[in-house]
C-alpha cells in the first residue's frame, strides 16, 4: 500500500538531488535551470500527495499554477540565457559578474 | 496479484527511474543528455502522479513540460555552442560539498517528516470521485477563477518578455518594415504637380493687344 510518506520521501530525495546539482554545476547555467525545474517537480509531488491525502482540491490547483509560472519562468530564463550567450559568449556563472554584486 | 502490492511495485519502479534520471541530469557531461534525462524524470514522475490519481496534472506535466518546456531547453542547448571541457571545470572540486549538503539536507528532511510516524497514513479513498478533471475544473473555474485569469496574464507577459528580450535590430541590413508599408498613404507615393497648359502672358515674346473691333463703333 502506498502511503503518504512514500511520496514525501521521493520528493525530498529529488529536492536534495537538485540542490546537489546546484552545487556541483557551477559552470553551466542550463543545468542550473534544470535543477530548478527538478526542485519544482519535487515540491509539486508533495502538493499532489497532500492534496490526495487530505482530499483538498487546493493542492492540485496550486500545482497547476506552479506549472504555469514555471513554464513562463523557464521561457524568460532561456531568453535571458540566449541574450547572455550572444553578448558574452559564455554561460559560465563565474564569468557573469558584470554587475559586481 | 494484489492491487496494493502492484501499485507499490509500480511506485518503486517509477520512483527509482525518476531518481536515477535526476542523478543523470546533474552529472552527465553532455547537456543534451542532461535534458533527455530530465525528460525521463518528468515522465516517471508523471507516472507517480498517476498512481496518486492526479490524472490531469500528470497529463499536463507530460504535455506542458515534456512537450513544450523541455523542447525549448533542447532547442537552446543545441543552439548555444558550449565547450564541454570548460563547462565541466570545478565539477570534482565542488562534488564533495554538493554531496555533503544534499545528504545532510535529506537527513534533516527525513527527520523532520518523521517517516516512521507517517508510515501508517495510507492515502485512502480518492476524494475526486469519478473524474479528477471534473473535480479540478470545478474548483478552478469557480473558487480559483481570478488566479486562473492571472495565470493567463502571466503567460502572456512571459511571451512578450521572451520575444522582447531576444529581438534584436540588426544594423547594416536592408529589411522591409511592415508597419511603414501598411501605414503608407496614396499621397506619399504620388505627388500631383500642377502644370499650366499654356505659357503665361508675361513670358510670351509678343504682348497681346486688344482686338480693334471692340473700340470701333
Amino acid at each position: 500500500m502506498i502511503t503518504l510518506s512514500h511520496y514525501i520521501v521521493l520528493g525530498a530525495i529529488l529536492f536534495c538531488i537538485a540542490v546537489a546539482g546546484l552545487f556541483i554545476n557551477r559552470k553551466n547555467v542550463i543545468v542550473l535551470l534544470m535543477a530548478i525545474e527538478l526542485m519544482l517537480l519535487a515540491v509539486n509531488t508533495n502538493f499532489v500527495a497532500f492534496s490526495r491525502f487530505f482530499g483538498d482540491v487546493g493542492g492540485q490547483v496550486f500545482v497547476f499554477f506552479i506549472l504555469t509560472v514555471a513554464a513562463a519562468e523557464s521561457a524568460i530564463g532561456l531568453a535571458i540565457l540566449v541574450l547572455l550567450f550572444r553578448n558574452r559568449s559564455t554561460i559560465n556563472v563565474a564569468e557573469i559578474d558584470s554587475m559586481k554584486g | 496479484m494484489n492491487t496494493d502490492l502492484l501499485q507499490l511495485i509500480c511506485f518503486y519502479l517509477f520512483g527509482g527511474v525518476a531518481v536515477i534520471g535526476a542523478l543523470m541530469v546533474i552529472s552527465v557531461k553532455n547537456s543534451v543528455h542532461a535534458v533527455l534525462s530530465l525528460v525521463l524524470t518528468f515522465f516517471s514522475m508523471a507516472c507517480v502522479w498517476l498512481l496518486a490519481e492526479a490524472e490531469f496534472l500528470a497529463i499536463a506535466l507530460v504535455v506542458v513540460y515534456v512537450g513544450a518546456v523541455m523542447v525549448l531547453f533542447l532547442f537552446v542547448v543545441m543552439m548555444l555552442d558550449i565547450k564541454q571541457e570548460v563547462v565541466r571545470e570545478g565539477f570534482i572540486r565542488y562534488l564533495p560539498v554538493g554531496i555533503v549538503v544534499a545528504l545532510v539536507m535529506l537527513a534533516e528532511m527525513l527527520a523532520m517528516i518523521g517517516v516512521k510516524a507517517m508510515a501508517g497514513h495510507t492515502l485512502g479513498p480518492n476524494p475526486a470521485g469519478e473524474s479528477n478533471v471534473a473535480w479540478l475544473g470545478q474548483a478552478l473555474y469557480t473558487e480559483f477563477l481570478l488566479p486562473f485569469e492571472i495565470a493567463a496574464l502571466i503567460l502572456t507577459v512571459g511571451i512578450v518578455a521572451a520575444v522582447a528580450l531576444t529581438l534584436r535590430q540588426r544594423l547594416g541590413v536592408r529589411h522591409q518594415s511592415a508597419s511603414q508599408q501598411v501605414a503608407v498613404q496614396a499621397t506619399d507615393r504620388v505627388r500631383v504637380v500642377k502644370v499650366p497648359v499654356e505659357r503665361p502672358a508675361s513670358v510670351s515674346p509678343a504682348p497681346v493687344v486688344a482686338p480693334p473691333q471692340e473700340n470701333a463703333p
